[in-house]
């Protein structure tokens, strides 16, 4: 839907490749305008490397890029001064001060007005907390200090749309819940916040929509209920009608039970899944004597993994 | 797709409330500020100010014990008039002081911001490729003059304190007043500024290959000490006119009286081709790279 004023993000197959390689691998982005978008994966899977070309860092390959409603990299000097973004970590001058660091950024935009530059610098610094710290050189900066002067150079104007590459690397639980909240407070003004991040806990809270990388590939891509939503069920139901059990399931258009003993389980697409007193009001119609009945829904966690795969081996 | 909030702001060109804003100056002057305020940048030119002070403190010392009359004839008059030392220490120096010195801060342009990470958070301000690369090279230029400004100055300061002052001695026999004198200094420095010109442009260029700033430093003063040892080698005499360094050291007319621009003009347009070719693959390298630091 390429176009779409109602997106603040939307590529269209796009295709990044290094060398060969293929680092992102025809993805179709869709961020609505004021959500907050959890776009997650594991390190490696093309996260960084997607931001990069949607900021026009680097050139896609193949595809296209609609930021804010125009084409990207083509309006690039129209588009970026409403974007605020934490891309691979902070960099400063260590030779210059939290200040001086800001107030060289916002220099270089130069639609951003002189005359305010000294306010807006120190109203960033506050909103991050560092206000104490401005007139400190960065050298001296702790490395959640940095993340959090990025994060203030992200915050240098209004913006429509906050990119932010795992904001929280480096911060401790307190400065986390910060950012949290600050994405919160940022999405309330009606600024739309699309959040990389290697975990899903992070964004969890703070997320509508999300979408899931894996090995280049967008995956899954929807808000929180409609992810929830795509995954799977597991029924499990105690009875000794195992047989009458099976047939009022199929009835309701569960197939695939099995019977073990006493036990009927079966793995259900969550979607299509009808309520689970319904369910048992179904069984007992059907003379089934129900001793045990549990419907468990698969946590977005485990959703996440069975996207992305387990475990610690780099897919690429 | 379900709970969009479509926001009500306007399309990012008309949003009222953002004035007008100046157009370039302010990454300019925050550039120069940044450059010279470094103390990198302010080292070099520490160390080109010693160049002076050496030879200064050099030769009243061997003066005192009646050595004049040996060495380099400019160096031998500077015990006669302190108004030499600048301009002699400026000779010494752009064999290998300056170069190194336009090196590092030339090399240094690109590479060093690809380095910090700082290049991505500059073109994402958005600073605009080309504009942020003709601001590096203004910021070079400015570097260009104030490196033999320093030492024609320090010279001059320091041969004042240590010589006499007085109407100096032209190479041509003439004598002119010491305000002229000055003036001529001043000449000898631009010539100097205006003939690292295109070495700045080479060191821009590489810059833009490397993330690596001290690589691109040492490229660009190998660079430097190449096209003076091919000026040295009459085997490849064809190519002498069109080496950087041919006319680094021919200030000499600028000496004498009448003042003779004619090398001037050769070395002007020279380093003008070197700008053109080099500042060029510069461009066309850096507006179409993948910024990955």
């Amino acid at each position: 839907m390429s176009g779409d004023a109602h997106l603040a993000i939307a590529t269209r197959g796009l295709v990044k490749r290094y060398r060969g390689q293929t680092a992102v691998d025809g993805i179709d982005l869709a961020v609505p305008r004021g959500s907050v978008y959890g776009f997650l994966g594991p390190n490696g899977s093309g996260k960084t490397t997607t931001i990069r070309v949607l900021l026009g860092l680097s050139a896609a390959t193949e595809g296209t890029v609609e930021l804010l409603g125009r084409p990207m990299p083509q309006d690039l000097r129209q588009v970026l001064p409403w974007v605020g973004a934490l891309v691979e970590g902070p960099a400063f001058y260590p030779f210059l001060s939290g200040t001086a660091n800001l107030l060289r950024l916002d220099a270089a935009d130069r639609d951003a007005p002189a005359r305010t530059r000294a306010v807006r610098v120190s109203a960033a610094l506050d909103r991050v907390g560092l206000g104490n710290a401005a007139a400190k050189r960065v050298r001296a900066y702790s490395l959640g200090m940095k993340q959090r002067l990025g994060i203030a150079a992200a915050l240098l104007g209004p913006r429509d749309l906050l990119v932010l590459d795992e904001p929280t690397n480096g911060l401790d639980p307190q400065g986390t819940r910060e950012v949290r909240h600050l994405v919160s407070s940022l999405a309330a003004d009606g600024t739309t916040v699309f959040v990389s991040s290697h975990l899903l806990a992070e964004v969890e809270q703070v997320c509508t929509h999300v979408g899931v990388m894996s090995a280049g590939r967008l995956v899954a891509q929807g808000t929180l209920a409609e992810l929830a939503a795509a995954g799977t069920s597991r029924l499990q139901l105690v009875t000794p009608d195992g047989g009458t059990a099976l047939a009022v399931l199929a009835s309701l258009g569960l197939d695939g039970a099995t019977v073990d003993g006493d036990q009927v389980t079966a793995v259900l697409p969550s979607g299509t899944l009808p309520e689970p007193e319904k369910i048992v009001a179904e069984l007992v119609r059907g003379d089934v004597r129900v001793r045990g009945f549990t419907l468990q829904r698969e946590s977005l966690e485990d959703r996440f993994v069975a996207l992305t795969g387990e475990g610690f081996e780099v897919v690429r | 797709m379900s709970a969009e909030r479509v926001t009500t702001a306007a399309p990012p060109d008309r949003r009222p409330g953002r004035p007008r804003p100046n157009l370039r100056a302010s990454l300019l002057a925050s550039e120069l500020a940044t450059l010279f305020r470094r103390r990198r940048t302010q080292a070099v030119l520490a160390v080109l100010a010693g160049v002076p002070l050496l030879i200064a403190v050099a030769v009243r010392l061997s003066a005192d014990r009646g050595a004049s009359g040996r060495g380099p004839v400019l160096v031998d008059r500077l015990s006669h008039n302190g108004l030499f030392v600048g301009v002699t220490a400026l000779v010494v120096s752009i064999p290998l002081f300056v170069p190194v010195a336009i090196g590092v801060v030339a090399g240094d342009t690109i590479a060093g911001e690809a380095n910090l990470g700082t290049l991505r958070y500059l073109l994402l301000a958005p600073a605009g490729r080309t504009r942020l690369l003709l601001v590096k090279y203004a910021g070079v230029v400015a570097f260009c003059l104030a490196a033999p400004l320093t030492v024609v100055l320090v010279g001059a300061g320091i041969g004042g304190v240590l010589f006499d002052v007085g109407p100096v001695p032209l190479l041509s026999g003439d004598t002119v007043s010491v305000g002229e004198s000055v003036l001529r200094a001043l000449l000898v420095a631009g010539y100097v500024a205006v003939s690292m010109l295109g070495l700045s442009a080479v060191g821009l260029f590489v810059s833009t290959l490397t993330e690596i700033p001290v690589g691109a430093m040492a490229a660009t003063v190998t660079l430097a000490v190449t096209s003076q040892i091919l000026d040295a080698l009459p085997q490849v005499e064809w190519l002498h006119p069109y080496l950087m360094s041919h006319f680094w050291l021919g200030m000499g007319e600028l000496l004498r009286t009448p003042i003779g621009w004619d090398s001037f003009a050769s070395n002007a347009v020279l380093q003008a081709g070197y700008i053109a070719v080099f500042g060029s693959l510069a461009w066309a390298r850096l507006t179409t790279r993948d910024v990955l630091s």
